[in-house]
């Protein structure tokens, strides 16, 4: 033993050691939980599947409502997830498919179902009103247009995607 | 910084004693594995706490997939095994821990036993280490239905019988664990699962409080 100062002694030597050695296996032990848990954040997205909703030359200018169901895989449990979509042709002749979420805060919009407000998507949930191509009007609750499914066409059938937000488009 | 943090709560809750009282007291020399390396059968007691905390924090993971119901129990085990990160691990520390611990309790009981250190003043504390057996024996016994595959529908079934065998109550007492007189199945499993994560558990933390309280009063039983 020597008399410096900034010796470790003994008894924090082994307090050291001791508590290293325990957290090490206390980490060891909480480490798998904690990965266990936080799995929904580890796991990648999914793949969209594209579902075919309606023949290309059914499609008007007036938006029609379509439903449309895909797979899916919700851990061990797997359905028929059920979708909507309003379907039409632009002025620009371009097919635009909105999802009727509304970008307030998830109610279900509709298409000309408010006398007062005709050729607009309604949302009842508080007056959220958007034009005929789904932009959210100002001075109502919406902060975003609707959003727009990913479609592809294919031997003149429509196929729908996923509903992606069209935000800063 | 820690130790700033502590001073601030101590300062105002004089939490210090509290400590002392819970971590800070005497090992006495004969239970000390370095003095004689023979007193490791000290340890035994200890390790069964220890391994009961793994198998409570893991059990409490464990929920976050299982569910308790007979059509979808199993696939849910087979979801969090297969499908979930480290899901192997957890499980399998439930698993093998749930033998672990009664191995562990098995031995402190031993240790126990053959030094006489159940006889006075301890007898109480040895009661409520029996109760505590019969709770983990228990715990061992719901949650081995809880997977809901073959051998634990059939490892139930035998259970169950072994309950009716009782005199006069066991075909009440039957019905009562099972949730029906005849059937092994839906409510058996719901009433298992909540035997297993609830009801259990709470009477085993009552009685380790007791057990642990009872030591510290008492003190280790002395030298041979
Ligand atoms: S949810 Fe549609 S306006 Fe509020």
């Amino acid at each position: 033993m020597t008399d410096k100062k900034n010796q470790v002694s003994r008894r924090q030597f082994l307090n050291y050691t001791l508590t290293g050695v325990g957290g090490f296996m206390g980490a060891a032990m909480i480490a798998p939980m904690v990965g266990f848990a936080v799995d929904p954040l580890l796991k990648g997205e999914k793949e969209t599947d594209f579902v075919y909703v309606m023949d290309v030359d059914e499609i008007t200018n007036e938006p029609q409502r379509k439903t449309f169901s895909t797979d899916q895989v919700d851990g061990w449990y797997e359905s028929q997830a059920e979708h909507t979509a309003w379907i039409f042709r632009t002025e620009e002749d371009e097919i635009l498919a909105l999802s009727p979420v509304c970008t307030h805060l998830g109610c279900v919009v509709d298409w000309n179902s408010n006398e007062e407000y005709p050729d607009q998507f309604y949302c009842p949930c508080h007056d959220g009103r958007y034009n005929k191509l789904g932009e959210n009007l100002p001075n109502t609750p919406p902060t975003e247009p609707l959003h727009a499914y990913e479609y592809r066409i294919e031997d003149g059938k429509l196929l729908l995607g996923k509903a992606k937000s069209r935000k800063g488009a | 910084m820690l130790h700033k943090l502590y001073d601030w709560i101590d300062e105002r809750l004089d939490i210090t004693p509290i400590w002392r009282d819970i971590a800070d007291h005497e090992v006495p020399e004969h239970v000390n594995p370095a003095h004689h390396f023979s007193a490791f059968v000290y340890c035994f007691g200890g390790l069964t706490f220890f391994v009961t905390v793994i198998q409570v924090l893991s059990g409490m993971f464990l929920t976050m997939y299982y569910v308790p119901d007979i059509v979808n129990a199993w696939e849910s085990v087979k979801y969090l095994q297969t499908q979930v990160a480290h899901g192997q691990i957890v499980r399998g520390m439930h698993h093998w821990g749930a033998s672990v611990v009664i191995v562990m309790i098995f031995l402190h009981t031993l240790r126990v036993f053959f030094q006489g250190a159940y006889k006075k003043p301890r007898e109480l504390n040895w009661i409520v280490g029996v109760l505590l057996f019969f709770v983990m024996l228990g715990l061992g016994f719901t949650g081995y239905l809880l997977p809901w595959d073959n051998k634990a529908f059939f490892a139930t079934q035998v259970g169950l019988e072994i309950a009716e065998s009782v005199p006069y109550i066991g075909g009440d007492l039957k019905t009562l664990l099972a949730g029906d007189p005849e059937i092994v199945g839906a409510k058996t499993l719901a009433r298992f699962f909540a035997i297993h994560v609830f009801f259990l558990p709470a009477a085993l933390f009552a009685l380790m409080g007791a057990h642990f309280i009872m030591i510290r009063r008492q003190g280790i039983s002395g030298p041979l």
